[in-house]
C-alpha cells in the first residue's frame, strides 16, 4: 500500500499547515527514539500522531498543559552513555567496524583503514542529502565506511520526518548495517528484553528509511536485515555486540505505516487556529488538545510525553481502558465504569447480553465469597473471645 | 483479567478505596524479616548508590557510597552490606529439626527416606518493587564471582572477605523468588497488588507510593487523589515528595542534588589529597566528612519514606489471616534455604553464570510444578479466588440434593455412591471428568456422571450434577463415617487437581544426550569479571 | 482475488514429483544417511503421516528396533491404526499409562498390537508406540536403534531432554507453523541458550547439531490451489509450499440455489474462491457474542441443507458434504460450547467443533472459523498467535469460511505488536500482528455483509 503520491504544492501546504499548528517561531523537532517508540506503542492514536507528525515538542506542550511528563535523564546516565558511544566509536570506529564484521559479516575482508566521511551540512534537508551522497560515495569506493549519525528522511503520515541512527557501517559489498549503541548493559550475553525489543523496534525504522534511500540507487544496495546493537559488556565500559534480526519489527513498522491516517485528515478535521504552541494559556491548549482524539492506554505512560494529560482525561470520562486494555476483555460494549458498575449492579443493561450476565454473576460470587469470609473471620473472632 | 478482579477495580474506582483481590493472606510473612530499600546509580549496571537495610524499623542501617564510581568505595559498601545481611542470614542456619526426605541410594538405585536436617525457620528478604528483586540478582551477580585475598593472594583487587559469599545468597534468593508461591524473597508492591485490587491499572501498581495510597488513603482524601500525588507531587525545589521506591533515582534528584553533592565530595577528596601537613589535611578530612555526610543525607532524604512504606505494607498485610495452605510452602522454602546453606558449607562452588540443560529444564519442571500448586492452593484457601476458578467454570459450588449408594463392579465391591448436587454455576464437564473437592484438607475425587435435570441439559441458571464418589472411603464395604457427603451439604468440587503429581526424572547433567549438546564436561570455576581502568569514566 | 493465471513456472511445477523426490531424500536420509538426526518440516496436509508411517515401515524392514514419540495419545492411536492398515503382519507395541481409559478400543480389535503399560512387555517388538509423557518414564540399559519424533515442533525441548537418551538416532517430524509449545511459568532466564527448556525440541536439536539434513515436504495436498499461496506467504514466508492441485482440480456446488441470505452468500463464495468472510456489523462483544455464534451455527446449517459436493482429485464423481466433512473451529472452549449449543438448537449433531489446540492436525472439506478477533474490545498475544489462526485457516480441502465483526483492523491499530526480544533466539516468523493483518486483507476480498 503506497501512499498516495503527493504533490509540491499539497506538500508546501501541508508544511504550512504544521508549522502553524506548532505556533509562530516554533521549530520542528525531530522524530526521536521516544517518538518512535510511541508510535510503536500506539499507533492508532491521532493525537500523537498529529503531534509528533507536526514535530510539536510534546515535553513543553505537556508542562503547559499543566501535566508535566515524567521523563528525564540523569546527567549520570547521560555523561556514561555518551563516553561508550564515544569509546566504541574511537579510532575512527576500528572497533565498531571490527564488530560488524566478526558479527554480520566474517567472510568479508577485515577493515584496514577506516573511513568516516564528514557528513555535517546545514538543517536537516541538507544533512539527508549528504548522508545519501555519502553512502553512494562509500558503495563505490568499496570497503568499510562508518557513516556517524547520518541523517534519514521518512515519510510518516504523510510528513517526512527526520531520523539520526547511531550509526550505519557500509560494508565491502555495497550492503548496509543500521548500529545501535545503547547504555544498558549486556550481563553474560543477555540484556534486557523489553530493552532490545524497543531498541529493534527503532532500527527497523531506520532500515526502512534506508531503503528508500537505496531504491534510488542503480543497482540498490542490500539494506542488511540483521542489525548490530552494542551495549557495555558486563559490568564493565568495554563494547559487547549482539546480532538482532529485525525482519519482524520491520514487517510489521512497514504495515503500521502504511496504515497510519494521514496528517493532512486529521489537521482537516481541526477547527480553525488550532494551535499547540507551549506559549498558550492552558486552557486554550486543553481545548487545541481535546481537538483531536486519543487513545490513551496505560502503557503510553512509558512511551509519550502527553500521557498524564491524557490519563487525566481518560479518567475523568470514567474510561475503563485507563485501568488497562486488558480490562475491557469481557466487558463487551461497556466501556465507561458507571455502566459497568450499574450493569453489575442489575440497575442496567441488558440481561440477554453474556457480557452483563456474565458480569452479574461475577459480582454475585464476589459478594458471596466476601460474605462467606467475612462470616468465617467474625466466627473466628467469637470462638477467640470465648475459649 | 478476571471479571471477578476487574469489578473490584471498577469498585475501587467508584468508592475511591482499594478493594479485597484476597479474602486471607496469601504468602507467608517473618516474624522478623530483613528489610532492604537499595538505590543505584543511573546509567551503570551495578553501581550501588545506597541503601537502608535492617530487622527494625525503627532503626535502619544506612550505606551509602559517597562516589559509586570509586571501587574502593563501592566495596566497602558491599562489605558493610555483606556484615548486616549475612550476620542475619546465618542466625537461622543454626537451628535445625529432623526430618525426612527421599533420595536415591546410589548403589543399590533404589528410593530409600534419610533422615536429614531442616532448618526451623528461614531468613526472609523484602525490597520495595520488582525492580528490587531484579537489583538483588544483580548485586549477587556482580559479587559471587569475585576472589578475596585469600583465595587468590594475587588477584588485583581482592574483594573483602565476605563479599563473595553475600553474592551466593543473594543469587540464591534471587534465584527463589523466580519460584511461584515462594517467599524468601519477596517485593512490597507485588504482595500488596496480590491481595487489594485498586482503581489504577497494573502498571501504575509498580509504584509503591500510589499503590500503598489507594490500600490506606490519607485521612480525608480518595485513593485516586492520593496515588496521584504520590506519583507526581513535587516540592518547591522540583523535587519528588514520594521518591520513587527505587533502585532507581529520580532524574531531577540525580541533578539538581545529588551531582552537586557528588562534585563537592570530589574535591573535597582532591584537596585532601593534596594537603600538605597534617593540620591543614585535618581540616580537609573535616570538609570531606561533611561532603560525605550531605550525600548520606541525600540518600537517607529518598529511602527513608519508601522504608516506612515498606514497613506500612507488611502491617496491613499481617492483618490479613494467613491462608490455611501457606504453612505448607513455607516449608518449601525451608528446604530451599536449608539446601543452599549445606551446599556453602559442603564448599561447592558459587553457582555458575548460566544454567546448563538438565538444571534448566528441572527448573523449569518445579517452577511450573509450583504454579499450579499455587494456583490450587490459593483457591481451597480462598472463597474469592474459588469464586474466579467458578466464574471460569474450573469449579461448581452447590448444595447436595439426592445421594445413591451404589458399587463398583468386581469381586470385591467397593462403595461408589451416586452425589447429587444442585449448583449455580455452569462448569465445564466433559465426559467423565474428575472432579476434586477437600475432605480434611485432602483431595477426594469423584467422577461426572451426567446431568439430572429433566431435559438433561443445562439450563442457565446453572446445573443439577451427578458425581460418582471413587476414592478416601476407607477399605470397608460401607464409606467411612463422614467420607460421604449427605443431603443438604454445602460441598465445592474444583475440576483442577489438589496436589501436584512429580514430573518425570531427568537424566543427570553428565548423561546430557547428544540432541542437547552431551554433557557440559567438568565443572569450572567461573572467571572473575574483569576489572579493568575501563570501569571507572 | 485475480482469476488463476497458470505461469510456465506452474506448469512445469509437477507436484507429485516434487514430493516423491522429497520424501526419497528423507527416507534416504533417515535409513542410510550418516546423521544422527533428521529434521523434516511439513506444513499443513503435506503428508506427515504418510511419511511417517512410510519411514516407521521401512526401519522396521531393515531391522531396526523403533520408538515412536508422538505428543497426544490421539496421535499416538492414529499412527498405530494407519501403521496397522498399511502393514497388518507388523506386531506393533502400544505402551500406555495407568490412567483410566488410556487408548482408543480400537486397538483391542487388531490382533498385531500389543497394549501395555509397562514398557517390559513390550520388549522385542519391531515398533513401539507412546507419547513423549510416557516415554520419559522409560528406562532401558540399552537404547532403541532408531526413533521417530511426531509433531516435533509441538514438543518441547525439556521433553526431548527426557527422552533423549532412549535411542541412538532419530528422524524429527513437525509443522513449524502451528502452534507452539508453552510454559506455564515465565522462563525469560534462559532465552536464548540453546537448550532453552521452553522453546521447541527442534530448535534444540538445530542449535547443537546444525549439521543434521533439514528436509521440507513441499507440498500440501490438503490445501487447494486457492488456500496454499495465502497460507503459505502469511505463516511460511521464509518457506514456502504449493499446493498439490489446480485451481480446476476441485469443485465444491449446491444443489439448492441460494436464498440471498448472508449465509448463502457467503457459501456461494466461499465454492468458487475457497475463502468467504461473513462479516458482522461493528460492535464490541464478549467472547460468546450470541449473535456471531448463531451466524456460525446458520452457515453450518445451510451448508448441510443445500446438498452441498465435492469433486476432487479423490473423488472424480461428486462426494456428499456430508456433517463429518464439516468443522468449526474457534479460539476458546467456551466459545466451541456456545456453538454447539447453538447447533443442536437447529439439530446439528455431528459437526465437528473445537479449538485451534484440538483441531491440529486434522482436515475437513469445508470449515467454518469463528475468528479469534472477532468482537474482541482488546487483543491479547494469545489471541495474536500466529500458530492459532494458521491451524484456523488450514484445516480445508475445498473452502474456509471465516465469521468475524467489522473493525478487527482497527483493533489491530490499537494493540501492536511490541514484543520483547531476547538476544540470541532465533526469531520464529512471521509476526502475529502482521500476520492477522495479511488474512485479514485477502478474505477482506471474499466479504459478505451479515443479512439474516
Amino acid at each position: 500500500m503506497p501512499p498516495p503520491r503527493t504533490t509540491p504544492q499539497r506538500a508546501k501546504a501541508l508544511r504550512h499547515r504544521l508549522a502553524e499548528l506548532r505556533g509562530p517561531d516554533v521549530p520542528a523537532k525531530a522524530l526521536d527514539a521516544r517518538a518512535l517508540a510511541a508510535l510503536a506503542a500506539n499507533p492508532g492514536c491521532s493525537r500523537r500522531a498529529l503531534l509528533d507528525g507536526a514535530g510539536v515538542n510534546k515535553a513543553a506542550l505537556a508542562s503547559a498543559l499543566g501535566a508535566p511528563s515524567a521523563f528525564g535523564q540523569s546527567q549520570f546516565a547521560l555523561t556514561r552513555g555518551n563516553a561508550f558511544e564515544v569509546r566504541v566509536k574511537a579510532d575512527g570506529g576500528a572497533e565498531l567496524l571490527r564488530l560488524v564484521r566478526e558479527k554480520l559479516d566474517p567472510g568479508a575482508e577485515p577493515p584496514e583503514r577506516t573511513y568516516a566521511p564528514d557528513l555535517t551540512a546545514s538543517g536537516p534537508e541538507g544533512r539527508t542529502a549528504r548522508t545519501a551522497l555519502a553512502l553512494r560515495e562509500a558503495v563505490e569506493a568499496g570497503g568499510w565506511t562508518l557513516l556517524d549519525h547520518p541523517m534519514l528522511a521518512l515519510d510518516v503520515a504523510g510528513s517526512p520526518a527526520f531520523l539520526e541512527p547511531d550509526a550505519v557501517v557500509v560494508h565491502p559489498d555495497g550492503s548496509w548495517t543500521v548500529v545501535e549503541i545503547k547504555s544498558f548493559p549486556m550481563l553474560d550475553g543477555s540484556a534486557d528484553p523489553a530493552k532490545v525489543g524497543a531498541a529493534a523496534r527503532q532500527a527497523a525504522v531506520y532500515v526502512l528509511a534506508l531503503e528508500e534511500v537505496a531504491a534510488r540507487l542503480d543497482p540498490a544496495p542490500e539494506v542488511r536485515h540483521r542489525v548490530l546493537l552494542v551495549c557495555p559488556k558486563d559490568f564493565s565500559n568495554l563494547p559487547a555486540a549482539s546480532a538482532v534480526d529485525i525482519r519482524k519489527q520491520r514487517a510489521v513498522t512497514a504495515r503500521q505505516l502504511a496504515r497510519l491516517t494521514r496528517i493532512e485528515e486529521i489537521a482537516a478535521g481541526l477547527p480553525e487556529g488550532t494551535c499547540f504552541s507551549p506559549e498558550l494559556p492552558a486552557e486554550q491548549l486543553t481545548a487545541a488538545v481535546e481537538a483531536v482524539p486519543a487513545t490513551y492506554a496505560p502503557e503510553c505512560l512509558a512511551a509519550c510525553e502527553l500521557a498524564f494529560h491524557c490519563r487525566d482525561r481518560s479518567r475523568t470520562a470514567g474510561a475503563v481502558t485507563s485501568l488497562g486494555r486488558a480490562v475491557r476483555a469481557e466487558l463487551g460494549g461497556l466501556t465507561t465504569v458507571e455502566d459497568v458498575l450499574a450493569a453489575a449492579r442489575g440497575e442496567s443493561g441488558d440481561p440477554d447480553d453474556p457480557a452483563v450476565a456474565a458480569l452479574r454473576r461475577a459480582a454475585a460470587l464476589r459478594a458471596e465469597a466476601l460474605a462467606e469470609a467475612a462470616e468465617s473471620r467474625s466466627g473466628e473472632l467469637r470462638g477467640a473471645a470465648c475459649p | 483479567m478476571s471479571l471477578i478482579t476487574s469489578l473490584a477495580r471498577l469498585e475501587a474506582v467508584a468508592t475511591g478505596r482499594a478493594q479485597p483481590a484476597a479474602t486471607v493472606r496469601h504468602r507467608h510473612l517473618s516474624q522478623r524479616p530483613l528489610v532492604l530499600v537499595p538505590l543505584t546509580t543511573a546509567g551503570e549496571a551495578g553501581a550501588p548508590l545506597g541503601a537502608l537495610v535492617g530487622t527494625d524499623r525503627d532503626a535502619p542501617r544506612l550505606l551509602v557510597v559517597p562516589q559509586p564510581r570509586d571501587r574502593d568505595l563501592r566495596f566497602a559498601f558491599l562489605a558493610d552490606l555483606a556484615d548486616i545481611v549475612l550476620p542475619y542470614i546465618e542466625g537461622y542456619a543454626e537451628a535445625v529439626e529432623a526430618a525426612e526426605r527421599t533420595e536415591t541410594d546410589p548403589e543399590t538405585g533404589k528410593r530409600v527416606k534419610v533422615e536429614v536436617e531442616l532448618c526451623a525457620d528461614a531468613p526472609q528478604l523484602i525490597v520495595p518493587s520488582r525492580a528490587g528483586i531484579e537489583f538483588v540478582r544483580l548485586l549477587g551477580r556482580s559479587m559471587r564471582f569475585r576472589r578475596t585475598a585469600e583465595q587468590e593472594p594475587d588477584t588485583p583487587y581482592p574483594a573483602p572477605p565476605r563479599v563473595p559469599l553475600l553474592g551466593r545468597w543473594l543469587t540464591h534468593y534471587g534465584e527463589r523468588a523466580r519460584v511461584p508461591g515462594s517467599a524468601l524473597l519477596l517485593a512490597a508492591t507485588e504482595l500488596l497488588s496480590r491481595h487489594w485490587a485498586t482503581g489504577q491499572s497494573g502498571l501504575e501498581d509498580q509504584h509503591l507510593g500510589a499503590l500503598l495510597a489507594w490500600i490506606d488513603p490519607p485521612e480525608g482524601s480518595s485513593g485516586a487523589a492520593a496515588a496521584r500525588e504520590a506519583e507526581l507531587a513535587r516540592d518547591g525545589d522540583g523535587q519528588l515528595l514520594c521518591p520513587p521506591a527505587g533502585p532507581a533515582t529520580d532524574p531531577a534528584f540525580d541533578n539538581k542534588l545529588l551531582a552537586p553533592a557528588i562534585e563537592r565530595y570530589d574535591r573535597a577528596r582532591t584537596a585532601l589529597a593534596a594537603a600538605e601537613d597534617g593540620l591543614e589535611a585535618d581540616s580537609r578530612l573535616g570538609a570531606l566528612t561533611r561532603a560525605e555526610e550531605e550525600i548520606r543525607g541525600l540518600v537517607a532524604r529518598v529511602t527513608l519514606p519508601t522504608w516506612d512504606r515498606v514497613w506500612r505494607g507488611l502491617d496491613l498485610l499481617r492483618e490479613l489471616p494467613e491462608g490455611s495452605r501457606v504453612e505448607e510452602r513455607w516449608t518449601r522454602d525451608r528446604w530451599s534455604f536449608t539446601g543452599h546453606r549445606d551446599r556453602v558449607l559442603a564448599g561447592e562452588p558459587p553457582q555458575p553464570r548460566r544454567d546448563d540443560a538438565v538444571t534448566a529444564a528441572n527448573k523449569l519442571a518445579a517452577r511450573e510444578r509450583e504454579q499450579a500448586r499455587l494456583e490450587a492452593q490459593e483457591a481451597l484457601d480462598d472463597p474469592l479466588v474459588m469464586a474466579g476458578r467458578r466464574l471460569a467454570g474450573e469449579a461448581f459450588a452447590g448444595e447436595v440434593t439426592d445421594v445413591t449408594m451404589a458399587y463398583s463392579e468386581g469381586k470385591r465391591p467397593s462403595p461408589r455412591p451416586l452425589v447429587t448436587v444442585r449448583t449455580d454455576d455452569r462448569p465445564h464437564l466433559a465426559e467423565r471428568a474428575k472432579v476434586y473437592r477437600s475432605l480434611g484438607g485432602r483431595p477426594q475425587a469423584a467422577e461426572f456422571v451426567g446431568y439430572a435435570d429433566e431435559d438433561g441439559e443445562r439450563d442457565a441458571d446453572g446445573a443439577v450434577v451427578v458425581l460418582r464418589i471413587v476414592d478416601k472411603m476407607g477399605r470397608g464395604k460401607e464409606p467411612e463415617e463422614g467420607s460421604v457427603p449427605v443431603k443438604g451439604d454445602r460441598v465445592c468440587f474444583t475440576l483442577f487437581e489438589h496436589e501436584q503429581r512429580g514430573g518425570a526424572k531427568l537424566p543427570d547433567p553428565e548423561d546430557t544426550p547428544w540432541t542437547h549438546g552431551g554433557p557440559p564436561g567438568e565443572p569450572v570455576t567461573e572467571a572473575a569479571d574483569p576489572l579493568t581502568e575501563e570501569d571507572v569514566l | 482475488m485475480s482469476a488463476p493465471q497458470a505461469t510456465a513456472a506452474e506448469a512445469a511445477f509437477d507436484p507429485g514429483a516434487a514430493a516423491a523426490r522429497a520424501t526419497d531424500a528423507i527416507l534416504r536420509d533417515t535409513v542410510e544417511g550418516p546423521h544422527r538426526g533428521v529434521v523434516v518440516d511439513s506444513p499443513p496436509g503435506a503428508g506427515k503421516s504418510t511419511l511417517v508411517v512410510r519411514a516407521a515401515l521401512e526401519l522396521a524392514e531393515a531391522g531396526r528396533p523403533l520408538m515412536v514419540v508422538a505428543q497426544t495419545n490421539a496421535q499416538v492411536d492414529d499412527l498405530v491404526l494407519r501403521l496397522a492398515e498399511k502393514n497388518p503382519d507388523l506386531p506393533v507395541g502400544r505402551l500406555h499409562s495407568s490412567d483410566a481409559d488410556p487408548y482408543d478400543k480400537a486397538l483391542d480389535e487388531l490382533p498385531q498390537v500389543r497394549t501395555s503399560a509397562k514398557a517390559g512387555e513390550l520388549t522385542g517388538l519391531p515398533v513401539v508406540l507412546s507419547t513423549a509423557a510416557k516415554w520419559a518414564h522409560v528406562k532401558v540399559d540399552e537404547p532403541w536403534r532408531h526413533a521417530i519424533v511426531d509433531e516435533a515442533y509441538q514438543m518441547r525441548s525439556d521433553s526431548l531432554l527426557a527422552v533423549a537418551g532412549l535411542f541412538e538416532r532419530a528422524l524429527f517430524v513437525g509443522d513449524p507453523g502451528q502452534l507452539d509449545p508453552f510454559a506455564i511459568v515465565g522462563s525469560e532466564q534462559w532465552a536464548g541458550l540453546s537448550y532453552d527448556p521452553s522453546a521447541s525440541a527442534v530448535t534444540t536439536l538445530l542449535a547443537h547439531n546444525p549439521e543434521l539434513p533439514q528436509h521440507r515436504l513441499p507440498v500440501s495436498w490438503r490445501l487447494p490451489a486457492s488456500a496454499a499461496p495465502l497460507v503459505s506467504d502469511a505463516f511460511y514466508p521464509y518457506t514456502p509450499f504449493r499446493s498439490g492441485t489446480g485451481h480446476g482440480d476441485r469443485r465444491l456446488t449446491f444443489a439448492v440455489p441460494s436464498d440471498g441470505s448472508g449465509p448463502d452468500r457467503v457459501i456461494d463464495e466461499a465454492a468458487v474462491s475457497g475463502w468467504g468472510l461473513l462479516e458482522l456489523p461493528r460492535r464490541h462483544t464478549p467472547r460468546t457474542d450470541p449473535e456471531a455464534v448463531r451466524a456460525v451455527a446458520a452457515v453450518v446449517r445451510r451448508l448441510l441443507d443445500r446438498g452441498g459436493a465435492a469433486t476432487s482429485e479423490r473423488s472424480p464423481d461428486p462426494a456428499p458434504l456430508t456433517a463429518d466433512r464439516i468443522a468449526v473451529g474457534t479460539a476458546h472452549r467456551d466459545q466451541a460450547a456456545a456453538v454447539r449449543a447453538a447447533l443442536a438448537e437447529l439439530g446439528v449433531t455431528d459437526v465437528t467443533v473445537d479449538t485451534a489446540n484440538r483441531l491440529q492436525g486434522r482436515e475437513y472439506d469445508v470449515t467454518v472459523v469463528l475468528h479469534p478477533l472477532s468482537g474482541r474490545p482488546d487483543a491479547t498475544a494469545f489471541h495474536l498467535e500466529t500458530g492459532r489462526l494458521c491451524v484456523l485457516a488450514s484445516r480445508h480441502r475445498h473452502a474456509c469460511i471465516v465469521v468475524c465483526r467489522a473493525g478487527v483492523d482497527d483493533l489491530l491499530d490499537d494493540y501492536p505488536s511490541t514484543e520483547p526480544v531476547q538476544l540470541g533466539t532465533v526469531v520464529k516468523f512471521p509476526d502475529g500482528w502482521e500476520a492477522n493483518h495479511a488474512v485479514l486483507a485477502h478474505l477482506t476480498e471474499h466479504r459478505v455483509a451479515w443479512r439474516p
